[in-house]
């Protein structure tokens, strides 16, 4: 089949990805793993390289030039990364280390000594451990989980909304995109139901940020977290975005240096927000290289992102599906699909281990996924102990999905099914 | 060719030896791999020597945990307790005759705890 001509000039874009031009067991590496993190551009790898060669000093203390350079590098990438998901201010950008914290902060910080007994949260069955996890906590204090079900094909329950949000619903957490099921929820839907109800709504946009343009002012989101590893950025550097309103309501998780106005021997006044809840020196080095990956995305657009995850998953689709021996799962409508596909193979009798399909692929220099992502409970729901998952981003070609699905014929030979 | 999927290898995934439930077992364990949705089982009958009388296997997993299990209750057939006691990650590895990466060796690792969970269960029992 011959690939149709992509938006996106990903021969140049392939170049700027040294990872990509490497040999895995002597095969053109394919990656496919975008969805658990993505690979980096060599301008945010130089950034990282030449802040430490150029610019390395601590952010918001000294009079210096290293220092005051250093914190209008970082600062600037407040702006940036406000400006990339259209929030109103830079009060509102909390740099934390990733999703997984940015939900922590809001449950530890705003949940805990929000919620009380007999107080309800409601999320949906396709979270993320993270988005599941540490909700649990607040059971300790007497409130209640409640969880929106899951269509067949892998889409939410919408009317469970009606059924569960009660008087005591007082927050709601959802993802934006399933990280298994590729799912596109209708969060702005949620939201205003949320809403609707006097509710706090939490947006996990982990893997939507990356893959398409998010609004946080048209979902009115009250609380946003993603993280930049996922977007072509380094490790250990995440957002949680806030509306100010609630931010005022919200105390910290560390307490120290860099969050305060005045200490004294037995009592200090803490700082404004965001620095409030960025407590002791910062992830500065990586935070300036985030900034490298959002220009780098703006440049190429995510309007054209997004068109070419969704070209590549409509075809990686129908491929799979002429496929004899392969069951995949999540929605097949492209509209509401993200470039995420779970999959398990199986010939009736053997139902084969998605690590024996990772495993195959792999000696092809193909690298995807397999196991329970982090969401133990849709495993439960789809009947499976694993799944094996290819997910897409800008850089992927069809080419590329043309040997992904040879190579799942190579699984079936192996395996003899 | 791959090499973690070698003929014997693919011959006890496709063909499990053992597989199934004994009735009234003497010794049972079941353990799972929680990373990988791996599950075994082991059910052993043993007679008044301490010997292996009768193992059946079952459960789910991938190829390398399913040819394990299959493998072991081959190999401890007829053997006494105190000789499956003795059995290290090692003789696994011998008996698989593959070289494993790191990060499959708790697949193939599995079946040997959860025989290992059988016979700590039973000596409990017996004490």
């Amino acid at each position: 089949m011959k690939s149709k001509k992509l938006n996106l000039n990903i021969k140049k874009i392939r170049s700027d990805f040294p990872i990509l031009s490497q040999k895995i067991n002597g095969k053109d590496l394919v990656y496919f793993d975008n969805a658990s993190t993505s690979q980096k551009p060599l301008s945010v790898i130089e950034k990282l390289s030449s802040h430490y060669k150029q610019t390395n000093a601590n952010v918001h203390r000294g009079i210096h030039r290293l220092s005051e350079k250093a914190t209008e590098e970082y600062e600037g990438v407040r702006e940036k990364v406000r400006d990339f998901i259209n929030a109103r201010s830079t009060e509102e950008i909390i740099f934390v280390r990733n999703t997984t914290e940015a939900l922590n902060l809001v449950m530890r910080g705003w949940a805990w000594s929000n919620l009380k007994k007999g107080d309800e949260v409601i999320l949906t069955k396709m979270e993320h451990h993270s988005n599941i996890v540490p909700w649990q906590f607040l059971q300790q204090n007497g409130v209640r989980l409640k969880f929106i079900d899951l269509n067949q094909d892998g889409t939410l329950k919408m009317d469970d909304f009606d059924q569960l949000i009660t008087k005591k619903t007082r927050l709601i957490s959802a993802t934006h995109v399933s990280n298994v099921l590729g799912t596109i929820n209708p969060v702005k839907e949620i939201s205003k139901m949320a809403h609707d109800n006097g509710s706090v709504f939490v947006l996990d946009a982990a893997q939507s940020v990356p893959h398409m343009p998010v609004d946080v002012k048209d979902i009115d989101s009250d609380f946003t977290a993603f993280s930049a590893h996922k977007m072509l950025g380094p490790t250990g550097i995440g957002i949680l975005h806030a509306k100010k309103q609630i931010l005022a309501e919200t105390d910290p998780l560390l307490y120290g240096s860099d969050m305060i106005k005045e200490v004294g021997l037995t009592k200090t006044v803490f700082t404004d927000a965001p620095w409030k809840f960025e407590t002791g020196t910062p992830n500065i080095a990586d935070t300036i290289a985030f900034g490298a990956s959002i220009e780098y995305l703006n440049e190429i657009g995510m309007d054209k992102i997004r068109e070419h995850e969704k070209e590549l998953t409509e075809y990686a689709l129908l491929k799979l599906s002429n496929l004899s021996g392969v069951s995949f799962y999540g929605p097949t409508n492209p509209e509401i699909r993200g470039g995420v596909i779970s999959f398990n193979m199986n010939n009736g009798k053997i139902k084969v281990h998605a690590h024996d399909v990772a495993q195959i692929l792999d000696e092809d220099g193909i690298a995807i996924r397999s196991g329970h992502h982090c969401c133990m409970p849709l495993m439960k729901f789809l009947n499976v102990p694993a799944t094996a998952r290819a997910s897409f981003y800008l850089y992927n070609t069809k080419e590329e999905v043309d040997r992904f699905v040879d190579a799942l014929e190579k699984v079936k030979s192996v395996l003899k099914i | 060719m791959s090499s973690m999927y070698a003929e014997n290898v693919i011959d006890h995934y496709r063909y499990p030896r053992n597989f199934g439930r004994l009735e009234d077992p003497d010794i049972k364990a079941r353990d799972v791999n929680p990373l990988c949705g791996d599950e075994i089982e082991f059910d052993i009958k043993i007679d008044n020597s301490q010997q292996v009388k009768d193992v059946k296997f079952n459960g789910r997993g991938c190829a390398i945990c399913i040819a394990t299990s299959s493998m072991l209750t081959e190999k401890i057939r007829g053997q006494n307790i105190d000789e499956i006691e003795k059995l290290s990650s090692r003789d696994v590895i011998d008996l698989l005759k593959i070289e494993i990466s790191p990060n499959r060796m708790k697949c193939a690792l599995l079946p040997l705890a959860v025989l290992k969970l059988a016979l700590e269960n039973h000596r409990n029992k017996v004490q």
